[in-house]
């Protein structure tokens, strides 16, 4: 299968120190690609780097490349154009100060012109892929920072749905919910596998085994290792692996 | 103190177990190919009491491994040691339930003359401790190099096996008196073969729990 983003020797700087050492992976699309590792060994980055969320730090540098459809994002990509094929997720859920219903209608209506109607279908057949259509249908004119934690990070994934992204980064979607919601948001990305790549940075092994199919182990900046997910946690090849993932260190 | 200390001890604990059903396993063993040769049925009760022993430690080996998969999601080299320990009980269960099996033919027997010396299935018996012992070993210590050598004896012990049912069809069909007695000697020698081959799992099973890939020690 064509890879959904291929990264060739990824080096990347915050000023003179290097976050990011000579990684070269191939995330797999349709398929859940999980980050681990310590804090502070890069995966946030790494995440931060695939949709040019760095850009405005100042001191940041960037060697490699990261080719999506075979495109280099940092050299030969409108950011806009990235940013709409790239959906993101944050730890902590950030719906709009808006409606419901404006929170999804937002990015549609950024990127081009679409009558009501359309709008509509759109809101609601994303609000049905992020499983939160039956919890807000009543209230798409309410404020969403009405919505209980869970629902918002729901709302989020809805938002970039409604995109229709070919990515979907997520950073620690689920360490601010609550058991049922976590479980919830789990389901979710195990359904939208099927329609896009998903990246997912989690400090839970648990979850990472859950719902990935593959995992990356980063490590000062670095990929330890990286394969199918039964393989790292079954039996992990690199002993630093291995340390991490049974709790000996980080 | 390390962050694993609990999962570290528990591990510990769940060796220590093991180590004594292993030694419970090797001991019900040892008495029950004594009780057969040396004509001890009281002997062989006490072998068929105390299976009870090795039956409930299997239990409790087993709760302790499903409340650590249980409390402590333990992956990797731990997932494997967990995993490995609960496949070994069952082996290990299964010898003793063969010691069981001879020292009932050693009931079976009782008061009645031998239709011949037995010399084959002491030596059998000898392969087999050794092999159980072997097993013990490879796991306490996680020496590969010994569990890579234990086919060696199992093909010694499958060897004498078919000796011993080849001199006992000769007996039966030279004599169908023997046929009663035969066919329990025939049924002893298969268990000590059994035990062999739960012997040669256990030392798979370290395979396992050592390197994450499975090993064939049977062909």
């Amino acid at each position: 299968m064509k890879p959904a983003i291929t990264i060739k020797n990824l080096n990347f700087y915050y000023r003179q120190v290097m976050a990011l050492k000579n990684i070269s992976i191939d995330i797999p699309a349709n398929r859940v690609t999980a980050l681990i590792g310590p804090s502070g060994c890069g995966k946030s980055t790494f995440l931060r780097v695939l949709n040019r969320m760095n850009d405005l730090i100042e001191g940041t540098r960037i060697e490699g490349k990261i080719l999506f459809n075979d495109t280099n994002i940092y050299k030969d990509m409108d950011l806009m154009k990235l940013r709409k094929k790239v959906g993101m997720v944050f730890q902590k859920p950030n719906p709009f100060p808006m409606s419901v219903y404006n929170n999804i209608a937002y990015g549609p209506r950024l990127h081009r012109k679409i009558s009501d109607k359309e709008l509509d279908g759109i809101v609601e057949k994303s609000l049905k892929s992020a499983s939160l259509w039956d919890e807000v249908r009543d209230r798409m004119e309410s404020s969403a920072l009405g919505l209980s934690g869970g629902q918002q990070q729901r709302l989020c994934i809805a938002r970039c749905l409604a995109v229709q992204p070919e990515v979907l980064l997520m950073d620690e979607p689920t360490s601010a919910l609550d058991p049922v919601s976590t479980a919830k948001i789990e389901e979710l990305v195990k359904d939208l596998r099927d329609k896009f790549a998903i990246i997912i940075v989690t400090h839970n092994m648990q979850q990472a085994g859950r719902i990935s199919d593959y995992t990356a182990f980063f490590l000062n900046g670095e990929i330890v290792e990286y394969g199918a997910t039964r393989e790292i946690f079954h039996r992990p090849v690199d002993k630093r692996t291995e340390d991490y993932i049974t709790g000996r260190f980080g | 103190m390390g962050p694993r200390r609990y999962l570290d001890n528990e591990l510990i604990g769940l060796n220590r177990m093991l180590k004594r059903m292993g030694f419970l396993v090797e001991e019900a063993i040892d008495r029950s190919i004594r009780s057969l040769v040396e004509h001890e049925s009281a002997l062989a009760r006490e072998v068929i009491a105390d299976d009870d022993l090795i039956d409930d430690l299997e239990l409790e080996i087993e709760e302790k491994c499903i409340n650590l998969i249980a409390t402590q999601q333990p992956l990797a080299g731990d997932l494997r040691k967990i995993f490995t320990a609960l496949r070994i009980i069952t082996d290990l269960e299964r010898m003793a339930d063969h010691a069981v099996d001879i020292a009932k033919v050693t009931i079976r027997l009782e008061g009645q003359q031998y239709i011949k010396p037995l010399i084959d299935i002491p030596r059998m018996a000898m392969l087999a401790r050794g092999m159980v012992e072997d097993c013990l070993n490879v796991y306490m210590d996680r020496d590969l190099e010994l569990a890579s050598s234990i086919n060696k004896k199992d093909d010694e012990i499958d060897a004498l096996y078919k000796q011993v049912f080849r001199e006992l069809l000769v007996y039966m069909m030279e004599s169908p008196r023997t046929i009663d007695q035969a066919t329990q000697f025939l049924m002893v020698s298969r268990f000590l073969e059994r035990i062999g081959d739960h012997a040669t799992n256990v030392c798979e099973w370290v395979v396992y729990s050592v390197t994450g890939k499975r090993a064939n020690f049977n062909e």
